[in-house]
């Protein structure tokens, strides 16, 4: 069946902060020139926003650059930073550090509800957003360029036949595709891959962590808006780089939230148990308690910083934000950056089809920008980790009150988070505590408070490339870690009928965090874009 | 004939609702809305009769605030042709919404009206009902299959009943209720979204229409549903008989 066709002068991938400043910042640049340009959005989430989750403590400086109005025009920033803590956990206490960060004129947000907003003023300035519309495909003209992208057939059956409501896909066809999935997005390693586009910028593999959030209702007098705290220590031992976060919104809201990095070696380490456990921790506890959970979910992260970032330009178009990685680990701030990778993209996007520039501009603009300015004082902090919690301290001490950005050498990334797993005989199963309901609680609750549902009669997007693996190695040497990652519990190993244990998949409790795609010990495990608008419903997130 | 099909702006199905804090409703605020389950394939029913000619148009009715026009464009992109939005502001009790559809009715005279069995928001199952009442029009709610027979001018309706399926002859114009088993309702695709932007979404207010939104019903509170309990694990027969006696006090 011929698919339908729909052509734009843009076409972008994803309604995330980076692909809603490229979308507004185009439309921004026909205003001031006089010109038109169609330009497309289309997200996989049931709404703009829906998939967005993120600490977050905002820091406005693209946002300034972009619509230096935001304030007036009621962004849903109000909550600015009122306090920094860092704090160094052990089981039972908490000892006060000085706060590596800066974050006076920065905001806690909700960055779903930010990026809401950006979709309201992009539609004001005509730029057509369409959520609930997953792009699955890649297309390329007869050079191998990149002319666009087709999105989901719906309506397909688990067993693969069409249902009585099936609907052939359409093609989005662009002058310029730009690529704005968030981390790992699924388009975007695709298309890396294909255009050998980190051999191009000789960079590393990129790396990343988990981040497990929740928002939680706290008692009045608890509440402090603008607090912000970050932790590190435990419940995380010497080996695992993580940490986690705890943000003062307002309504009495705070968001708190676990970030376990993928390189860790335990395959019994189980993030999400991580996190409930950090909930009991007697300085942490007592804000806790009398308050309800409103949110959950959970989302990999970049971690790599300018040692990954691939050559983001392709024939037909570029990739920004997250999906190319440009995250500021030390900060641990990635919205601005992906912000202003978008702006760029659009100017060198505009120049492209307005004076027949070449989208390469993009490249050179980003390498000449804040953006890489920050990336390169940031780039040693998270890989002198590599040498163990202490040593990393002690060389982000360095970097940060000697060095000062000034540091002659670059750090390299250890080896790719799925190979750091160690086969499971070198390790013991960790013995994690029963949720008690309170303060901490087990999946399938947490799950019901991401608003996270799929169409059920459909394929599993999560697809095995070799359906013997699981069996033959995940679980025998690996000891199924997919059953411990995921915070979603796609994967379960349950016994069959001859009581042999088989990787079960229930991909409708899906987070889209991309750990599995990331994490899995064979890389057999991909991550493929269900139906649009299933997925998580993140709205204050 | 034209098809008249109301349609309800409610919390999305998926969303785990929760209480406010000041127990006067459930959140909707910053909260995902959609358009009800059944109403959808109401308009998916409806659709599918004009598609095998028997209905020349398709008019998808909402009622509320002015984001109704949100679930209004969803509908046109499934296919209705025209939208119509009562704005509103407030609770609006089925009743009222009777009332209302009542006097849209009397302007666009259709020869059929359907409407989802329920809201999933207040599950009540009333408004299809009274808008019959009110018109004096005939009803078949609950329906799972609906067959129209143009010349004669008939409905027939197969329902779900609790006994089983029961099937009526209603005479046109009437109104009909649908039940889950009906339809699966079609996607609207991104074709079909883009031309929907251009159908015509005409406005009233109840004022406009000569209905009064005063209600008769005001919601007091709205808790939570107590926590279940745990079960206890009793070792013998007696144990339970003593405590139905002295606990549970009901023998």
């Amino acid at each position: 069946m011929c698919r339908e066709s729909m052509a734009y002068d843009v076409v972008i991938v994803g309604a995330g902060p980076a692909g809603l400043s490229a979308a507004i910042r185009l439309k921004q640049l026909c205003r001031e020139k006089n010109v038109d340009l169609s330009v497309c959005v289309v997200e996989k989430g049931a709404e703009v926003g829906a998939h967005i989750i993120s600490g977050n403590v905002f820091e406005p400086r693209a946002l300034n650059e972009l619509l230096p109005q935001w304030k007036q025009e009621e962004a849903p920033i109000r909550v600015p930073v009122s306090s920094d803590k860092f704090w160094f956990l052990t089981k039972d206490r908490a000892f006060s550090l000085p706060s590596p960060f800066s974050n006076r004129g920065n905001y806690v947000i909700s960055l779903s509800q930010l990026v809401r907003w950006l979709g309201g003023k992009a539609e004001e300035l005509g730029v057509e957003i369409y959520p609930g519309f997953a792009a699955s495909e890649i297309l390329y003209d007869a050079d191998n360029k990149v002319i666009g992208i087709g999105t989901n057939d719906m309506g397909i059956a688990k067993d693969g036949s069409k249902k009585e409501n099936f609907q052939r896909g359409v093609e989005l066809r662009g002058r310029i595709t730009l690529l704005a999935e968030g981390c790992r997005g699924s388009l975007s390693e695709k298309l890396i891959k294909n255009f050998k586009l980190r051999e191009k910028s000789h960079a590393q593999h990129q790396t990343y962590a988990l981040g497990i959030k929740e928002v939680w209702e706290i008692d009045e007098g608890k509440h402090n808006p603008g607090e912000i705290l970050h932790t590190l220590g435990w419940p995380l031992d010497q080996k695992t780089y993580g940490g986690s976060f705890l943000y003062h919104m307002n309504d009495r809201q705070i968001a708190l939230g676990l970030v376990v990095a993928l390189n860790y070696h335990n395959p019994f380490l189980n993030p999400y148990e991580e996190f409930q456990k950090f909930k009991h921790h007697p300085a942490i506890k007592p804000l806790l308690e009398g308050g309800t959970v409103v949110q959950y979910g959970a989302r990999t992260l970049n971690e790599g910083g300018l040692q990954s970032i691939p050559y983001p330009v392709f024939p037909g178009g570029a990739i920004i934000g997250c999906a190319a990685g440009f995250l500021n680990v030390p900060k641990i701030k990635g919205t601005h950056t992906a912000m202003k990778s978008g702006m760029l993209a659009a100017e060198a996007g505009f120049g492209v089809l307005h004076e027949d520039l070449n989208m390469e501009i993009y490249w050179d603009t980003l390498r000449n920008s804040w953006v890489w300015q920050e990336l390169q004082r940031a780039r040693n902090y998270r890989p002198a980790f590599e040498y163990g919690l202490l040593p990393g301290l002690a060389i982000c001490g360095l970097e940060h009150y000697i060095l000062r950005g000034k540091s002659p050498y670059t750090l390299k990334h250890g080896k790719p988070d799925y190979e750091a797993t160690d086969a499971a005989r070198l390790h013991s199963p960790i013995e994690y505590p029963k949720p008690d309901g309170v303060l901490s609680f087990d999946v399938p609750t947490s799950l019901h408070r991401s608003n996270t549902n799929h169409e059920h009669d459909q394929p599993a997007h999560l697809r095995l490339r070799d359906p013997k693996i699981p069996e033959l190695v995940n679980l025998p040497e690996y000891a199924g870690p997919e059953s411990r990652y995921c915070p979603a519990r796609v994967y379960e190993y349950v016994p069959d009928e001859k009581n042999q244990l088989k990787l079960q998949i229930n991909a409708q409790n899906c987070l889209h965090c991309k750990a599995c795609d990331i994490k899995d010990p064979k890389q057999n495990i991909e991550w493929t874009v269900p139906e649009g608008g299933g997925g998580p419903g993140y709205s204050v997130m | 004939m034209k098809i008249m099909v109301a349609i309800k702006r409610v919390v999305d199905y998926a969303v785990k609702i929760r209480v406010k804090s000041d127990r006067t409703g459930v959140e909707t605020n910053n909260v995902k809305m959609s358009m009800n389950p059944f109403c959808e394939i109401a308009l998916e029913e409806a659709l599918r009769i004009k598609e095998s000619g028997l209905a020349s148009e398709v008019v998808a009715v909402s009622m509320g605030p002015a984001q109704c026009v949100d679930t209004l464009r969803t509908g046109l992109a499934m296919g209705a042709d025209r939208g119509v939005h009562v704005e509103a502001a407030g609770q609006l009790y089925p009743l009222t919404v009777a009332k209302i559809l009542k006097s849209l009715v009397e302007v666009e005279k259709p020869g059929l009206i359907i409407l989802g069995k329920q809201a999933i928001d207040d599950d009540c199952n009333q408004t299809g009902q009274m808008v019959a009442g009110l018109l004096s029009w005939p009803q078949g709610t609950f329906a799972s299959k609906v067959v129209l027979d143009k010349e004669k001018q008939l409905a027939m309706v197969e329902r779900e009943v609790d006994g089983g399926l029961e099937t009526l002859e209603l005479d046109l114009p009437a109104v009909i209720t649908t039940d889950l088993r009906l339809n699966q309702p079609r996607y609207a695709t991104l074709p079909n979204i883009m031309k929907a932007k251009s159908k015509p979404i005409k406005k009233y207010t109840p004022q406009e229409l000569n209905v009064d939104v005063k209600s008769d019903l005001e919601v007091i509170q709205v808790t939570e549903p107590p926590k279940r309990k745990a079960g206890v694990i009793l070792s013998s027969v007696e144990e339970l008989i003593d405590k139905l006696k002295n606990e549970a006090r009901v023998i």
